[in-house]
């Protein structure tokens, strides 16, 4: 188990769990490995979770945390949840153009759009 | 840090530890060196998640083997125009035409091996020498920045 230290900020609404990331800089290891611990808490928690992960402070972002939001995808998947993602930087959302990962997540411009489009 | 030649701080020789505050070091290195070229944001943005991927692999795959105390060697050197970085780790290489291409549909949900597809989108020149443990890559200024 890595650091208990909280990497992200949690608040429901709407039967919506927003999840917003402390750090600016999402690239040390050992943090990502944190938050995917730490998301994978809540996705556990619930039956069939509807997530919001908001990039809002967050400015840079590495192929290790790419590998993290797929392993939360797959578990959220796998509770026929869903998973939105919101407010990204227009570098890191080249990111997931450049990956192609765009096309595996849902990806939406604002909070308010992501939250408009769970079903 | 060693700065042989050139303006301080702009050609740096580095030899790191797989510690975060050590890569975190090198990473503000070379950011302070572009931002004090005046390299736009998006420079910066590409540079030091070039960097950051190369040394994570060479850490995570070049290294698998090794004592965590073993270092890799980080250089640098920018100018207006470029930014020269060189990435060598002690282990035993490998050929980088194997790793299989992340963006196939049948790859898309892999958990890793998009470092490099990241490193060779962002830079102008990547090569890497026999046996595949040390990176040069060159990243260009856009014309307009």
């Amino acid at each position: 188990m890595s650091s208990q230290e909280p990497r992200i900020r949690v608040k429901r609404a709407d039967g919506v769990i927003h999840v917003e990331f402390v750090d600016r800089n999402i690239l040390d290891e050992g943090n990502i490995q944190a938050i995917g611990e730490q998301i994978a808490a809540l996705v556990d928690a619930e039956q069939t979770p509807k997530m919001l992960l908001s990039f809002a402070n967050v400015e840079h972002l590495s192929s290790a945390a790419l590998g993290q939001l797929i392993t939360i995808n797959n578990k959220i998947r796998a509770r026929q949840g869903q998973l939105r993602l919101a407010n990204i930087d227009p570098q890191i959302k080249e990111v997931f153009h450049i990956t192609k990962l765009s096309k595996l997540f849902q990806i939406h411009d604002s909070t308010a759009d992501a939250v408009g489009s769970f079903a | 840090m060693d700065t042989p030649q050139g303006q301080p701080g702009r050609h740096a020789v580095l030899h790191l530890t797989n510690q975060p505050g050590q890569v975190q070091q090198a990473e503000s290195a070379v950011v302070q060196s572009l931002e004090a070229l005046h390299y736009p944001k998006a420079s910066v943005f590409a540079v030091r998640l070039a960097l950051h991927e190369a040394i994570a692999n060479a850490f995570r795959h070049g290294h698998r083997n090794l004592p965590p105390t073993t270092p890799v060697l980080v250089e640098f050197d920018c100018s207006p125009s470029r930014v020269e970085i060189i990435v060598a780790d002690q282990g035993p290489g490998f050929d980088p035409h194997s790793v299989p291409d992340p963006t196939a549909e049948e790859n898309l949900e892999r958990g890793s091996g998009r470092g490099l597809l990241l490193i060779r989108s962002y830079m102008a020149e990547v090569e890497f020498t026999a046996p595949g443990n040390r990176l040069r890559m060159v990243y260009a200024r856009p014309a307009s920045a």
